[in-house]
């Protein structure tokens, strides 16, 4: 020791109560940022179209002090699409923080917990499968409906699959990824041996899509997700020490097992919400946790700003698939392709140092 | 279970691989398709010809294709130390399956013949970006990069393929069967290239056994111990990209089969790579020609793509012994 003083670089804890976290400031920067930059995409994504709306219009409409034209149109016609996909953009990426937070495995999202797979082949096959039952079916509850039931169904079958003694995320993934493996195949089989013209029908249903959104669909998925994110949120706070290990946790007085049944099972109904509003997007729960985590420099994917970065991809790509773009694509389609390519863009920055 | 267990039983599967299908053969007939001269006989000619152009094919291919994905998978796991690494992982599938619909789209290619070559070129082109990605700089060929930026890659190129094949139906058709994935329909003269290309691989895959077992004690133990990390990374990856690639290639996307018998063939074997390596490449080729087998069997007059069944009849089995807590992480 030469009189240099070490200085600790451990963040400050905070303490309300029974409640305690971690200030850092970098974190809570950056998800105050994105959080602007969502709402601001948001309202851009409301003003764009046919009949053009400023923003600052956009924004007072939205607290209730715009004009009566202006509330029509965007209250009435293009609300529903923009709060899908802020909907679903939450969802996605606060389920797939959830998934890899629980895998520790930057590979995993809700995609392998079945939800996605499930809700596919279910769709793929009542579409592909006139006539009978499958027709009645559809015409009964719609195709979203059934696929989400198939869904939920098949999330459920993976999670009491995976249950033995408690929930190993593992065995969880690799039960799951093997659940989902089985339904790929089906959906596959299935679109090998139907007719074409119900095959491009399945292929653009499972792509995803916020085309069409009415009131009642975007409300009841608005609901269900807001109750599932407080949940979240209630039990969030035991799951930090868990990312140490389940004997640390333990020893903390973490109640491991009911935490992460709780959580794995939000997950879940969190990526049926999603998959009720706008079919299965891909790949957005799996990209979103890791672009926050690199952008808000945490070890372990951030759920506020996983949350936030989901909503923003999906609203983005939104809006550039309808007026960026020459040709009509599939909300998913777009994500992908702006997910993936910007993900890689921050490994390599990340690795230039 | 030893390795000489595993090529018997291979070697049974392939027997009965030339015997099963749309017309059972008796053994005394495959014999003669096999190794018979040109019959007056207009029964035995037939019988012939369907062994040698149909049966022997596929059952080579078959193998070739198991043992190179087994292979594949037990690496890709191994490279990146994720225990849900599949073989397509680096982007490979992905790859084929865009360079797949682009040439349909753009020139009209019909026939599967002509578009092997540009599904290999694909996930070539494929296996390379992402490996170029994840070793610039510092962080050079990190496990974690190497798989977040494959799966960047392939969220990408999938995405690519969705909007060509949304947009252009002749290739969405092709896409669609392309996809089931089955080493049936391919000849001769694809399958001596393809092996040519998965030997390479193998060939590679074995030098780089042994770094691999050092690798997997951490970077810092790896170097200590004298492993030229990048370059043994390198020739990993190469191999993947070679076995995977040039199996895709032919067969078409076989997902999950990689990934099982990884799994199946650590719990054989424990954690050696040298000896985990052979085990998960027999163990591919039996499962690959046992579903093709099946294939052949359950849905008569028509048949199942051995890729199907790969997850049809694999997942359930593997999800037993996952439950069972027959598997560790890597």
């Amino acid at each position: 020791m030469n009189g240099t003083e070490v200085k600790p670089s451990v963040a400050p804890g905070v303490r309300l109560g029974h409640v305690s976290f971690v200030w850092r400031p970098w974190v809570a920067l950056i998800t105050l940022l994105l959080v602007a930059a969502t709402f601001l995409v948001f309202c851009l994504s409301i003003g764009v179209g046919d009949f053009p709306i400023g923003l600052p219009r956009v924004a007072a409409t939205i607290f209730g002090r715009g004009e009566r034209v202006d509330e029509f149109v965007i209250m009435d016609l293009r609300m529903p699409r923009a709060l899908a996909g802020l909907v679903v953009g939450v969802a996605l990426g606060v389920s797939g923080a959830i998934t890899q937070s629980i895998a520790r495995n930057p590979l995993a999202s809700p995609d392998i917990l079945g939800i996605t797979g499930g809700a596919g082949a279910v769709a793929v096959f009542l579409v592909t499968v006139s006539g009978g039952a499958a027709t009645a079916v559809v015409d009964a509850v719609g195709l979203s409906a059934a696929a989400l039931a198939g869904g939920l169904g098949t999330g459920l079958l993976v999670y009491f699959l995976a249950w033995r003694r408690g929930l190993d995320g593992f065995r969880l993934i690799l039960i799951g990824i093997s659940v989902s493996a089985v339904m790929e195949a089906i959906t596959t089989w299935l679109l090998a041996s139907a007719d074409i013209r119900d095959v491009a029908r399945a292929q653009a249903w499972l792509i995803g899509s916020l085309d069409d959104r009415s009131w009642e669909e975007v409300r009841v998925a608005l609901w269900c997700s807001l109750v599932l994110l407080a949940v979240v949120t209630c039990v969030a706070f035991q799951f930090k020490p868990m990312q140490l290990g389940d004997d640390v946790a333990a020893g903390l007085g973490v109640r491991y097992t009911m935490v992460r049944a709780v959580l794995l099972l939000c997950a879940v109904l969190l990526a049926g919400v999603a998959v009720s509003a706008a079919g299965p997007v891909p790949f957005v729960a799996l990209v979103a946790p890791q672009v926050a985590m690199r952008m808000a420099r945490c070890p372990t994917p951030p759920m506020v700003a996983s949350g936030m970065v989901g909503a923003l991809l999906l609203i983005g790509a939104d809006l550039v698939a309808r007026t960026a773009l020459p040709v009509d694509l599939p909300v998913g389609v777009v994500t992908a392709a702006i997910g993936g390519p910007f993900l890689v863009y921050l490994l390599v920055r990340a690795n230039r140092g | 279970m030893g390795l000489g267990t595993l090529v018997v039983i291979l070697v049974i599967t392939g027997a009965v691989s030339l015997a099963v299908g749309a017309r059972a053969l008796s053994p005394a007939e495959v014999w003669h398709g096999l190794f018979g001269g040109p019959d007056a006989d207009q029964r035995l000619t037939e019988i012939r010809l369907i062994v040698r152009t149909v049966r022997v094919p596929r059952t080579v291919l078959a193998i070739v294709a198991g043992i190179a994905l087994g292979v594949g998978g037990a690496l890709i796991q191994g490279y990146t130390r994720n225990p849900i690494a599949d073989t397509g992982l680096l982007g490979v599938n992905s790859g084929a399956s865009f360079a797949v619909v682009t040439v349909i789209a753009v020139f009209g290619l019909a026939n599967p013949f002509q578009y092997v070559w540009f599904a290999f070129l694909g996930a070539a082109v494929a296996g390379v970006v992402v490996f170029g990605l994840a070793s610039i700089g510092r962080g050079a060929g990190n496990p974690l990069t190497l798989a977040l930026a494959g799966q960047g890659i392939t969220v990408f190129l999938a995405a690519m393929t969705t909007a060509v094949s949304l947009s252009d139906k002749a290739a969405l058709n092709a896409l669609r069967f392309w996809n089931a994935g089955s080493p049936a329909g391919v000849g001769f003269d694809v399958i001596w290239p393809v092996s040519a290309f998965i030997a390479a691989g193998l060939v590679l895959a074995l030098i780089t056994l042994p770094a691999l077992n050092l690798l997997n004690l951490g970077d810092d133990v790896a170097r200590a111990l004298g492993v030229n990390i990048a370059l043994s990374r390198t020739i990993g990856i190469a191999a993947i990209t070679l076995l995977a690639g040039a199996a895709t290639a032919a067969c078409g996307p076989i997902a999950f089969l990689g990934l099982m018998v990884a799994h199946v063939a650590r719990y054989l074997t424990g954690p050696d790579y040298r000896w985990l390596v052979p085990y998960a490449g027999l163990l591919g080729a039996i499962v690959l020609l046992l579903c093709d087998i099946v294939g052949r069997l359950v849905v008569r007059p028509g048949e199942l793509d051995a890729g199907v069944l790969v997850a049809l009849l694999g997942a359930p089995f593997f999800a037993v012994l996952v439950w069972r807590g027959k598997f560790k992480s890597v």
